[in-house]
């Protein structure tokens, strides 16, 4: 028997799941189910779906890619302004999605920042998959390094002194002892990042566009069939949460798997 | 101390969020437009306002679909003006309107392009060929709103009226969304409306389009039916429908509204 919680907890957690999952009841509750199956497997809809879920993959894995060295960094040294420099790499967290997308319009955008030398590159952001997968990656990376960072502190430095005093490099060290040892926090980690990638919303309107096929994903469609067909718009929304449950319901499994390897 | 701390937290946000109502004394008209006529709307809300004593108009704008849904599902409103007679005939087939919808103003498409026209565009003849069918021909980047929402309907009818097949770099969800494209000189032209062309002053340069006078948008305005206030619903349709009505609504750009179709 576990300690449990004191008993007047119960009542405002009760509340609070009931607050999230009303919501989610009155929507299954709207869903024409006579012609879902016709809603949801239409042509848009359907590449609507296997945008999401390309570009949304394509941004978690970048997540791990830049999100992993920057929690490590953040976690595990310490330079002059890093609650600052920590502070600032969480904004997208609170800045609205849509000005997000406004700040990577005038970063990457055609008259931007980088724009110019972009097109010298050779490289057009503009209205392409890859705005798509610029705009998802900027909003769900904080995630990623909020929880690795967390992950990794909880962890602590004391295997990595103990590799390090039997004579292993730093690579080595990160390699097999660090990331081993905070890989269900890296799961869970990207399983927020895709998750909150899937349902990136207002930064992919205002940087990317929206054309199916291109750039118009899951959440772009749901909003843009709305305007013709709310019904439509409920059943596509059931599909993309029955679609995240799914994820993060197989990343739990995989974290306790690693779990019981770590 | 600590319960006491504790009750406080609980009872705070719902003090907080009672606190919102705020106090209702005189009467309030409660008026819904598409978000092209709002500037128009509150500049005659504020004339009723100044007309009447204790009245208070509300001029809530939005897309004009979100606002009839809204109205569906219950929103306090005594007015409704659409950008379309299409969604107006939604609200009209729900039964949420009173009496017959009167149309206002029309409006026609323009083709907004960045200061400058970095792209040359001249008319509809550069955005896409009659022979071409859609494809990756990028030359010129043109936005235009979806085919689901009235400017982007608008859209699909002057492209058929003009025998043209646009091949747009996206599709947007509204007008506002088009010109931020344009503004922001992402995309090279984008199909808006002359009022948006006007509202955005010198931010983009407004090409007129002679085929445009095929596809005239019109908007009509009723009272609702659920109104709590029937009677200052009727004087704010009188007062848009009347001359002063006309001359703020041809300000700002909308054509007028023509025989009654």
């Amino acid at each position: 028997m576990t300690p449990g919680v004191p008993r007047w907890l119960l009542l405002p957690a009760a509340l609070g799941a009931a607050f999230v999952l009303l919501p989610l009841v009155a929507i299954v509750a709207r869903v024409p189910w006579g012609d879902f199956d016709e809603l949801v497997t239409s042509e848009a809809s359907r590449e609507a779906l296997l945008l999401s879920l390309r570009t949304s993959a394509t941004s978690t894995v970048l997540c791990v890619l830049l999100g992993v060295p920057m929690a490590a960094v953040l976690a595990r040294t310490s330079f002059p302004g890093q609650g600052v420099v920590r502070s600032l790499v969480l904004l997208p967290l609170v800045l609205p999605p849509v000005v997000g997308g406004l700040a990577l319009l005038y970063t990457f955008g055609r008259r931007g920042l980088l724009g110019e030398t972009l097109d010298v590159l050779g490289v057009q952001v503009a209205f392409s998959t890859a705005a798509v997968v610029l705009a998802q990656t900027f909003v769900a990376l904080p995630f990623l390094v909020l929880s690795l960072e967390g992950a990794l502190r909880t962890a602590g430095e004391r295997y990595e002194l103990v590799a390090a005093t039997l004579g292993a490099r730093p690579t080595t060290v990160f390699r097999r002892v660090t990331l081993p040892l905070v890989l269900p926090g890296l799961l869970s980690g990207a399983v927020l990042a895709f998750a909150r990638a899937l349902g990136e919303f207002g930064a992919t309107v205002t940087f990317a566009g929206s054309l199916e096929g291109v750039t118009r994903t899951m959440p772009t469609q749901i909003y843009l069939l709305r305007e013709t067909d709310a019904d439509g718009a409920v059943a596509l929304s059931l599909v993309l949460v029955v679609v995240a449950v799914l994820v993060i319901g197989l990343a739990t499994r995989g974290r306790t798997a690693a779990r019981g390897l770590s | 101390m600590t319960r006491a701390l504790l009750a406080l937290a609980l009872l705070l946000p719902v003090g907080l969020v009672a606190g919102c109502g705020g106090e209702e004394d005189g009467t309030t008209l409660r008026v819904l437009a598409a978000a092209s006529l709002a500037g128009s709307f509150e500049e005659l809300a504020e004339e009723l306002e100044r007309t009447h004593d204790g009245v208070e108009v509300q001029v809530s704008s939005g897309g004009s679909t979100d606002l009839v849904a809204q109205v569906r599902e219950g929103a306090p409103a005594d007015v409704l003006a659409t950008a379309d007679t299409a969604t107006m005939d939604v609200a009209v087939a729900d039964g949420l309107i009173d009496g017959a919808p009167r149309t206002i103003a029309t409006n026609v498409l323009q083709l907004a392009v960045p200061p400058g026209n970095p792209a040359g565009v001249t008319g509809l003849a550069d955005l896409g060929d009659p022979a071409d069918p859609p494809d990756l021909d990028r030359d010129v980047a043109l936005v235009v709103c979806a085919p689901e929402v009235p400017c982007g309907a608008a859209a699909q009818r002057l492209a058929r009226a003009a025998g043209v097949v646009l091949s747009p770099v996206s599709e947007e969800r509204s007008v506002t969304d088009v010109l931020g494209k344009v503004i922001s000189g992402e995309a090279d032209a984008g199909l808006v409306y002359a009022t948006d062309v006007r509202a955005v002053g010198d931010a983009v340069q407004g090409i007129v389009l002679p085929e445009a006078a095929e596809a005239v948008n019109r908007y009509p305005v009723a009272a609702l039916a659920d109104s709590a206030e029937p009677d200052l619903a009727r004087e704010f349709l009188d007062l848009v429908l009347g001359d002063l009505g006309r001359q703020v609504l041809r300000d700002a750009g909308f054509g007028p509204p023509g025989p009654p179709s």
